[in-house]
């Protein structure tokens, strides 16, 4: 196809048959199924029947050229796809069985069930860290007295922040670096104590060691969540999820267990993308 | 807080959100009913004016005497002195707010128009009642040392001051519209040799020419519905004439002359102020309109 | 050649406006000074020229403009509120958009017949300092409304999509992360609205602020004078005592108006820098 995209999948150990070695799944995680989903902007369709079963408590990669559609596909799973203007969505997301696009869902509460991190680390600049931690709770009103030093520590140990921020968590989340940033990011996300994670290409504003703790920070959260991450990087899909979905034009080319995927991909698309035959 | 942790529905959103929202909405619906009431307000009045006053007589009759014996409602008088004290006004703010312009967006490090900008606007913040103290008690004088035949009360002396005023609006957006002109413009012109007035002259300013005519009626429309400076310094005698040394009134001012009289609500008086106000507002509503199109127009293209 | 005397032209028309506003100013200084003294802020006018103070005006001019921005800055925020954050993408905030950029233009003459035909008529509320802060209150509306777009644009969408991402409701995401962020340029816009009533005079002359008065206001159906239309009255009178009285007004109302036009520029730099 004639989309640019990176050119680092010759790169690409692909015969390790190693890269899942310690990466837990959890058993009873929430599941996401979309059905026939098409997303819009304006007249432009920029997702076309995309159909997958996202397994629960594992972590799935979604790769693929840029304007693939991956980040809208991933928006519309927590229905921030809508919020763009002339932005509209049709089929179905089945949240464990419950269609979120049906019509007396509220999206503020399914996205307190599936949280979002960006790519751009995007602390809240007028808020301390600890703030910016409790931030989701205070705004949808269920911070209960006397829990928030519990609940901010709790989220920054998970997040691997702790142990770096644990004496200035007065002080403004913009003065930390970009790594730290959006790890803050993640346990604010995580102090909403949602079941899925959504991360859309969470290290693409990061130096490569921060990007080596984020991912390190995937590892040790598979298991307790549903984590859905788009990449542009297939060593980092190989390296963090179980499952890995390849989208091609707004639709999905192939989603298969991610060691199968990269070492005998089914569609000859997808073989192309990951050898790097198109850019 | 639901019940159901796991549930994603709500029958509706929390009458919260909507309490605050249709407060919102309300909010920015104030601003659709107070033109609404202008509009309102100005035509009712107009009509009664009308229904004693014939349309022929107001735009025909060289005489505007409300407040005599004999009356007489023919607007030229009115307008004629708002004409001639804006004309005056343009005179002094176009050529100043133009060259200031240039000055800040083409001759200015971004230190020195970081003080000068500020210094300009100045200019446009000080209370109009003052530029009319100024008009009469300074200006005026001076005038006379110059023209001994200049009245007490002129067109001329307001007119200077209001532009003087209105300056800043002309510097500022004229401005705003040279620095949208492309740097690969200035450059193209440079780079073939072209020397930098010219360039200004002959490839900036005709490229920025729809943002600076904006600010050019947008300050005339100032000009037309100013109403302190002329009111204090320029006379309240409605005359059709266009000489800048005599006493006049422009529309503005005989608003504020009926005003300050006790004008009960019904008299012929009270409706004329709001015949006169509702002109006024057609003349502004119209170099507003046509300022706004055609700022809109350079924003496009910049 | 023709390059410098151009340039110069240029510098001219800065500099020139600039001194002579300041030359002026220093001229009205220099004629009202002789009159400054605490006796002229804490005295009632008088028939004396040498007599008279400012006192009513004074307090009339500070309470109608607290009135004024009581009533206009909670609309104007919310206004710019709903079309940036609400109304965003219907019809309607296109036709209040057309709305606020006309409003902003009317000349504030034609305000005060709004007033004088609404609020002192129609709504029976007289020549009251009510009525005067709900007319002003339109005339600077538009003024904050815009002010408070600019600032609330200014905040970067990332931020928007990071609470709502965590289901925060549209209002608590409003609440919590625009306004904080937002608040400098809101409240720089109202000082600067707040700087524009104070100055006010022409539609407060039509909605009939007194020109002569001996007392205090004693409450929101009172009536009252303001600083301007205390200059007004004595610029209007032949005597030359009277125009000192005029100019060491004119010292006292530059001095609120330039000092609220710093506090606005200070507030700009110092508060709208995110914290580091």
């Amino acid at each position: 196809m004639e989309s640019e995209q990176e050119q680092e999948a010759g790169a690409l150990g692909m015969a390790s048959g190693s890269v899942l070695r310690g990466l837990p799944t959890g058993a009873d995680g929430t599941s996401i199924e979309a059905l026939g989903l098409n997303a819009f902007y304006g007249k432009k369709q920029v997702l076309c029947e995309v159909s997958m079963k996202i397994r629960g408590g594992c972590v799935t990669a979604v790769i693929g050229p840029s304007g693939c559609g991956k980040s809208t596909f991933i928006r519309c799973l927590n229905r921030m796809h809508e919020l763009g203007a002339g932005a509209r969505v049709t089929g179905r997301v089945a949240l464990d069985g419950q269609d979120i696009y049906g019509p007396m869902v509220d999206p503020a509460l399914l996205r307190r069930r599936v949280g979002m991190v960006f790519q751009e680390p995007n602390p809240f600049p007028t808020m301390s860290i600890r703030e910016n931690v409790l931030s989701g709770l205070v705004m949808t009103g269920r911070l209960a007295a006397g829990q928030a030093d519990e609940i901010v520590e709790r989220s920054l140990r998970a997040a691997a922040l702790w142990e770096e921020v644990r004496d200035k968590l007065k002080e403004p989340g913009l003065g930390l670096s970009g790594g730290q940033q959006q790890r803050l990011c993640i346990a604010r996300a995580l102090a909403v104590e949602p079941d899925v994670l959504l991360m859309d290409e969470p290290c693409s504003a990061l130096d490569p060691i921060a990007t080596a703790r984020i991912e390190e920070l995937i590892h040790t959260l598979a298991g307790k969540f549903t984590i859905v991450i788009v990449t542009h990087n297939m060593q980092q899909a190989a390296r963090v999820s179980h499952d890995t979905a390849f989208f091609l034009g707004g639709a999905l080319v192939e989603l298969a267990p991610t060691n199968r995927l990269f070492t005998s991909p089914r569609d000859s698309r997808t073989e192309d993308y990951i050898t790097g035959k198109f850019g | 807080m639901e019940n159901d942790a796991s549930s994603l529905s709500r029958v509706e959103r929390p009458l919260s959100e909507r309490v605050i929202e249709a407060l919102l909405r309300l909010a920015a619906m104030v601003s659709v009913a107070t033109t609404a009431a202008i509009v309102l307000t100005l035509g009712l009045e107009s009509a009664a004016f009308f229904s004693e006053v014939s349309p022929g007589a107001f735009l025909l009759d060289t005489e505007w005497t409300p407040l005599f014996a004999q009356q007489h409602f023919g607007i030229w008088p009115l307008v004629c002195g708002t004409v001639l004290t804006s004309f005056i006004a343009m005179t002094v703010a176009v050529p100043f707010g133009l060259l200031a312009a240039i000055q800040m967006s083409e001759f200015s490090s971004p230190r020195v128009r970081f003080w000068l900008k500020p210094s300009v606007e100045v200019l446009a913040g000080v209370p109009t009642v003052v530029y009319g103290y100024v008009a009469l008690i300074f200006v005026t004088p001076v005038l006379q040392k110059m023209m001994p035949s200049i009245g007490a009360f002129n067109a001329l002396a307001p007119g200077l001051v209001m532009g003087l005023m209105i300056m800043p609006t002309i510097a500022s957006l004229s401005e705003d519209a040279i620095r949208a002109v492309p740097v690969s413009l200035r450059e193209a012109s440079l780079g073939l040799g072209v020397g930098r007035v010219s360039t200004i002259v002959r490839v900036v300013l005709p490229s920025a020419f729809s943002g600076i005519a904006a600010s050019v009626i947008l300050g005339v429309s100032r000009a037309v519905g100013e109403t302190m400076i002329v009111a204090i310094a320029a006379g309240q005698q409605p005359r059709l004439t266009l000489d800048p040394t005599v006493p006049i009134a422009t529309m503005t001012a005989f608003i504020v002359q009926v005003s300050m009289g006790d004008t009960p609500h019904g008299t012929l008086e009270y409706k004329s102020i709001y015949v006169v106000g509702a002109a006024l507002f057609l003349i502004t509503f119209g170099m507003n309109w046509v300022s706004y199109r055609l700022s809109r127009r350079y924003r496009r293209l910049a | 050649m023709g390059e410098i005397v151009f340039r110069g032209l240029c510098l001219a028309a800065v500099v020139l406006p600039v001194v002579s506003l300041l030359a002026l100013l220093a001229a009205v200084a220099a004629e009202g000074i002789g009159r400054l003294d605490a006796d002229f802020v804490m005295r009632f006018p008088s028939r004396i020229a040498s007599a008279a103070g400012i006192l009513p005006a004074l307090v009339g001019s500070v309470v109608l403009v607290l009135l004024t921005m009581l009533i206009a800055v909670p609309v104007s925020v919310g206004s710019a509120l709903y079309l940036e954050e609400y109304g965003k993408r219907g019809r309607f905030a296109g036709v209040i958009e057309v709305n606020i950029t006309n409003l902003a233009g009317v000349p504030s003459v034609i305000y005060g017949l709004l007033g004088l035909e609404i609020f002192v008529r129609f709504l029976s509320l007289r020549q009251s300092l009510i009525a005067g802060a709900l007319t002003l209150s339109l005339l600077v509306m538009p003024v904050i409304i815009t002010a408070s777009r600019e600032s609330i644009r200014m905040v970067p969408q990332a931020l928007r999509e990071a609470a709502l991402g965590m289901g925060a409701t549209r209002w608590s995401m409003v609440r919590s992360v625009v306004l904080p962020m937002a608040a400098p340029g809101m409240i720089t816009g109202s000082i600067l609205a707040l700087s524009r009533a104070f100055g006010e005079s022409a539609p407060l002359i039509i909605v009939g602020a007194a020109t002569f008065i001996t007392f205090l206001p004693d409450g929101v159906m009172s009536s009252y004078s303001t600083l301007p239309i205390q200059i007004f009255n004595w610029v209007s009178r032949p005597q030359e005592a009277f125009q000192a009285n005029a100019a060491a007004g004119i010292v006292v109302l530059l001095a609120a108006v330039l000092c609220l036009n710093a506090v606005a520029v200070l507030v700009r730099h110092r508060l709208q820098r995110p914290r580091i």
